[in-house]
């Protein structure tokens, strides 16, 4: 069994460049299954249904998306092994950039989108400088230049890694990135996450809703980095 | 036009296209086509024909994986997995209708950015920004930001980007309009020597400034058809009108009255 992960902010063109890639992996006789997580509300199992492969979905409501993820993934195993799949695909609902559900034996691919601007690879932080493969997509909207200004910042922030250039519209960039998951090594024992997950936990995790620090307890970091721990 | 040295280390080379199929699974028309170093070739078919997408197969040097299904062979062979991606060995500078920059830099900045990742001196920010000014009527200067150059700004400083920068042995142009830009002295420094240049286009000049054209349909390659003598006399009208054209449009612009 071959693992992927798919992360990236929303609108990046997670759902759409996954959805060629799955195409040209039964094309070359694999079977792909799919488990989209999000966090209130997907359609995209109905997108990637049409494909005819097995899809999950896996809703984390009040729960972080990814916490929710890391901790469900060998049920999402155990269940693609009972679809007869040999690739399982988890695709993320893609929020916030403070930690990346990358287990280490698996393939992290971060879906980057072009027109976020150049300063963008540098923001995104462990999604993507944790990640083996950066896809770029919607590079039609910018000129050759701007693509590459763009993926040398991607090298900037993550020297090693592949990066594909991809269109959710076209399917460019799909067979590469479709060869990539299939010619990834299988996973086997124990996995770990590859970046530590946020640190701490803070009152508005538990439900506080006033803001201001007088409320908040726990450890809390200020505006000009110092950190402090309030509480008993 | 003030006419500046380039210095070119351009290595030419020819360009095969093998043919695929159209947007219904039929095989092109046009099975092969070789283009030799130097040559001007149009794209030429109607909206949807499928003009952009050859441009895309050629760009990222298809081999029979995109929808297409097409082959490009570069010195009659398939060229290496590294010239596909990696900018700094890239054979291809594209000019695309994208007209407006996204980046939040200022243009010095983002151009020693683009020399970097092309593996260039990035000095040479300094003369594409030259080279620009001699294409379009509003001096384009390194601090200001890229996302309040106006339409001929840009696209000035694109071509000039790719005549010093992505300087490459295949030039790949989308309509090249006149968005307040000298087309034909852009054409001419994009062309440069020995380079291949394909162009898509309706522009009657432009288009019969190439040797050949390439008509497209439904996705496929049709035909191909060598621009004639009698189409190379209506090139010199062209070129003509063109000059008037021009001339009574610098009058307007002017504030002056045409005579």
């Amino acid at each position: 069994m071959k693992m992927v992960v798919v992360a990236g902010t929303p609108g990046s063109g997670k759902t759409s460049v996954l959805m060629h890639a799955v195409k040209d992996l039964l094309r070359a006789g694999h079977h792909p299954a799919l488990v989209k997580i999000d966090c209130m509300w997907t359609e995209d199992d109905a997108r990637f249904k049409r494909l005819d492969v097995p899809v999950a979905v896996g809703l984390a409501k009040d729960m972080c998306p990814d916490h929710y993820a890391i901790y469900n993934f060998d049920e999402m195993l155990e269940w693609a092994i009972a679809q007869g799949a040999d690739i399982m695909l988890n695709e993320t609902a893609g929020l916030c950039l403070r930690c990346a559900p990358y287990p280490d034996r698996a393939l992290a691919i971060c879906v980057i989108d072009v027109t976020t601007g150049p300063n963008s690879p540098l923001k995104v932080g462990p999604l993507l400088t944790t990640a083996d493969a950066a896809v770029m997509t919607k590079g039609d909207l910018v000129s050759q230049a701007e693509r590459e200004v763009f993926r040398e910042r991607i090298l900037e922030a993550n020297p090693g890694c592949r990066i594909i250039e991809a269109n959710g519209l076209s399917g460019k960039g799909s067979a590469e990135l479709a060869q990539l998951m299939a010619g990834w090594p299988d996973i086997d024992g124990e996995m770990v996450l590859r970046h530590n997950p946020p640190l701490a936990i803070c009152t508005l995790c538990t439900g506080e809703l006033r803001i201001a620090r007088e409320h908040h307890r726990g450890v809390l970091r200020h505006l000009d980095g110092f950190m402090e721990y309030t509480g008993e | 036009m003030m006419m500046m040295e380039i210095n070119s280390e351009i290595v030419p080379l020819t360009l095969t296209i093998k043919g695929g199929v159209d947007k219904e699974g039929h095989p092109d028309s046009v099975s092969e086509i070789d283009i030799a170093p130097g040559e001007i070739i149009g794209i030429v078919g109607p909206t949807g024909s499928g003009k952009s997408t050859l441009i895309a197969d050629i760009e990222q040097f298809a081999f029979a994986d995109t929808p297409s299904g097409r082959r490009i062979f570069i010195n009659n062979q398939p060229p290496a997995a590294e010239l596909r991606s990696n900018p700094r060995k890239k054979l291809v500078a594209q000019l695309s209708q994208n007209m407006h920059f996204l980046a939040d830099m200022t243009v010095g900045e983002f151009l020693r950015m683009h020399a970097k990742s092309r593996g260039k001196d990035p000095r040479l920010a300094e003369r594409v920004i030259a080279l620009a000014n001699t294409l379009t009527g509003e001096p384009v200067n390194p601090a200001f930001q890229l996302t309040i150059l106006s339409g001929g700004q840009s696209r000035a400083l694109m071509v000039a980007d790719i005549a010093v920068i992505s300087d490459s042995p295949i030039v790949l142009i989308d309509e090249i309009e006149n968005a307040g830009i000298k087309k034909q002295e852009a054409l001419r420094l994009l062309a440069g020597e020995g380079k291949i240049v394909v162009v898509v286009t309706h522009d009657p000049m432009l288009a019969l400034m190439a040797s050949r054209r390439i008509v497209m349909k439904n996705g496929g390659m049709t035909k191909v058809i060598s621009t004639n003598e009698d189409e190379q006399k209506v090139f010199r009208d062209v070129e003509r009108l063109d000059g008037w054209l021009t001339a009574l449009r610098e009058t307007i612009r002017q504030g002056e009255v045409v005579a």
